[in-house]
């Protein structure tokens, strides 16, 4: 009987129940072994050639088997090591070697080479000449208006609604069937220094374009997770008329960087601190979170937050140099997602 | 366009005659070539003929309107970004980012005057050494407590007129077992003072924070208790 197979490092309690595997090249050792076992496993240790794996049994109840038999090998082993690091570190204390990090995406991040370094001059430079320049140096207060797609549903309409209550000096205008190329020069002509549609697509948003207004840059986001204020648990209160302030996170590179500044020139300059309202985007991996809080400070070390207000996450579709225009525009950057979405570590925002 | 009948000759069987653009004189000659033909025949081509230059003008018109374009959406795609989406939120850690942010702005006093934090305050005083508001903030105390030592030989307690004689500092020890069960009963009445008094000359919105702090320190509770008394009956 060819008992090949058997041989693997110390597991005795399965001898008998050796099924006969083809493994061609064992058949020299087993013959040679046949002689002098008769029925009895010899614990030896494997006598594998070199470039044999697993996968190469072709029964599949064996295969099995030995496959169970390594992962439990390994387990073994893993766990070993790490009592042994563990006692290791707990006999040198103190002077014990850092815990290494753990890799994250965000750590393994494939360096962007347009990321922003804060003192880099040309950096500066530009952002003091383009187009937020204005708001910026305290010129132009913002005025925003707040609009949707034909035929908005009540979802929408209510987002449109407390988005108007969390920005500042904005304003809802329902569109009824008005181009927005026609929309644009009239926005102008108001005073209006930002535009912000809002799409729409089976009766929930699910777009939204900001329109920096005389003749600023156009940014398209998808947006998704979309909550309304009742739907929010354990909120507070609806917002006051207090200017919040805003919190822009993680907007590393130069892309990113327009886009933070296009969304910090929503807001007017002074925030009201009574008020004690904040709003957040935090980009993480080139979603944009939008939150809304209220705030308060229990000890200098400790701050509550409370959130009010709608929520959303937002990721860039497309940002164009002018204002709204599809056909004829000069684009900056767009998502081309079979580029761009092929590695997990790349991100551009 | 119009049709007549040769029967003999399939390829000639058909007869076309090309309308006018105009549409009235197009309608009379459709009357004039099917001149013979039974009345309801003729309705109804030029019924189809208007018809058909109704729809025509219309789509010169819609073209001229926005288009609305539909997009295809993959659902591979959309299930990718789904789950990268909600990835990315867990990896945000949003509400520690916004307190981490607000702390920051904390300390970096964009807040201005607003919250008074004492020890805040005196961390900071020790840390920059400069003659800032906030250090004056404890400047100020240091003289409110001299000047409570100095009104405490007269003035305690309100309702305690005949203890104030005796309380001093010398002895305190034989008064704090006596003034310290008195303290629970006044703690709620000196509360309200010590908020309405704090809201007067301190002037902030988070009164919760600094009564809690003053609560950890039994001696400085003693002593502010007392203090505002003073003031009030100074000024």
């Amino acid at each position: 009987m060819a008992k090949a197979g058997d041989k693997s490092s110390g597991s005795a309690k399965k001898s008998l129940k050796r099924k006969a595997a083809t493994e061609e090249p064992q058949e020299a050792a087993v013959v040679g072994d046949e002689a002098t076992e008769s029925g009895v496993k010899p614990p030896k240790a494997a006598a594998f050639p070199p470039g044999f794996s697993i996968s190469e049994i072709k029964n599949k109840q064996r295969r099995h088997l030995m496959f169970t038999r390594w992962k439990e090998q390994q387990r073994k082993e893993k766990l070993a090591a790490k009592k042994k690091l563990k006692k290791e570190r707990e006999a040198l204390g103190d002077k014990a070697p850092p815990k290494p990090i753990p890799k994250t995406i965000d750590n393994q991040r494939v360096y962007d080479e347009t990321t922003v370094d804060p003192n880099d001059e040309e950096v500066a430079y530009d952002e003091a000449t383009d187009e937020f320049a204005s708001y910026f140096n305290r010129q132009t207060s913002p005025k925003i208006l707040i609009t949707t797609s034909d035929r908005p549903h009540g979802r929408t309409v209510r987002l449109c609604e407390q988005l108007s209550t969390v920005i500042p000096n904005s304003h809802v205008y329902y569109r009824r069937g008005l181009a927005l190329k026609k929309i644009i020069p009239q926005c102008i002509s108001r005073d209006f220094t930002d535009l912000i549609v809002i799409n729409e697509d089976r009766k929930t948003p699910n777009g939204l374009l900001l329109s920096h207004l005389p003749n600023g840059p156009t940014a398209h986001f998808k947006m998704s997770s979309v909550r309304l204020r009742k739907e929010i648990k354990r909120r507070g209160k609806d917002p006051t008329e207090h200017v919040p302030e805003i919190i822009l996170n993680n907007f590393t590179t130069r892309l990113g960087h327009s886009v933070g500044r296009m969304f910090a020139s929503l807001f007017p300059h002074n925030p009201q601190f009574i008020g004690r309202q904040v709003a957040t985007f935090h980009n993480q991996r080139d979603y944009i979170f939008f939150r809304f809080h209220r705030y308060i400070f229990k000890s200098e070390k400790k701050v509550g937050i409370q959130e009010l207000g709608p929520r959303f996450t937002l990721k860039l579709r497309s940002l164009q140099k002018g204002t709204f225009d599809s056909k004829y525009g000069e684009y900056e950057w767009v998502h081309k997602p079979r580029e761009m979405d092929t590695s997990r570590r790349k991100f551009h925002l | 366009m119009k049709v007549i009948e040769r029967a003999a000759f399939p390829r000639r069987l058909w007869e076309r005659v090309r309308l006018n653009k105009n549409y009235e004189k197009a309608l009379e000659q459709i009357d004039e070539n099917l001149i013979y033909w039974p009345r309801y025949i003729r309705h109804k081509c030029k019924q189809r003929f208007t018809k058909i230059t109704q729809y025509l003008i219309r789509i010169r018109k819609l073209t001229l309107k926005r288009q609305k374009k539909l997009v295809p959406l993959s659902k591979k795609v959309e299930r990718r970004e789904k789950r990268r989406e909600e990835k990315a939120l867990v990896a945000a850690q949003l509400d520690n980012a916004i307190e981490k942010e607000l702390l920051e702005r904390l300390k970096q006093d964009t807040y201005g005057d607003i919250y008074n934090f004492p020890i805040h305050a005196f961390d900071k005083a020790l840390e920059q050494q400069e003659a800032e508001s906030d250090s004056s903030d404890v400047e100020e105390k240091d003289d409110e407590e001299d000047d409570e030592d100095v009104g405490k030989r007269e003035f305690v307690e309100d309702d305690e007129v005949d203890e104030s004689d005796i309380s001093d500092f010398e002895d305190m020890d034989k008064l704090d077992a006596s003034s310290e069960e008195d303290q629970d009963d006044k703690s709620s009445n000196e509360e309200e003072e010590e908020k309405a008094l704090n809201a007067k000359h301190k002037g902030k919105t988070p009164l919760k924070g600094p009564l809690q702090r003053k609560r950890a320190y039994v001696e400085i509770e003693y002593e502010q208790e007392t203090e505002p008394m003073a003031k009030a009956k100074t000024t």
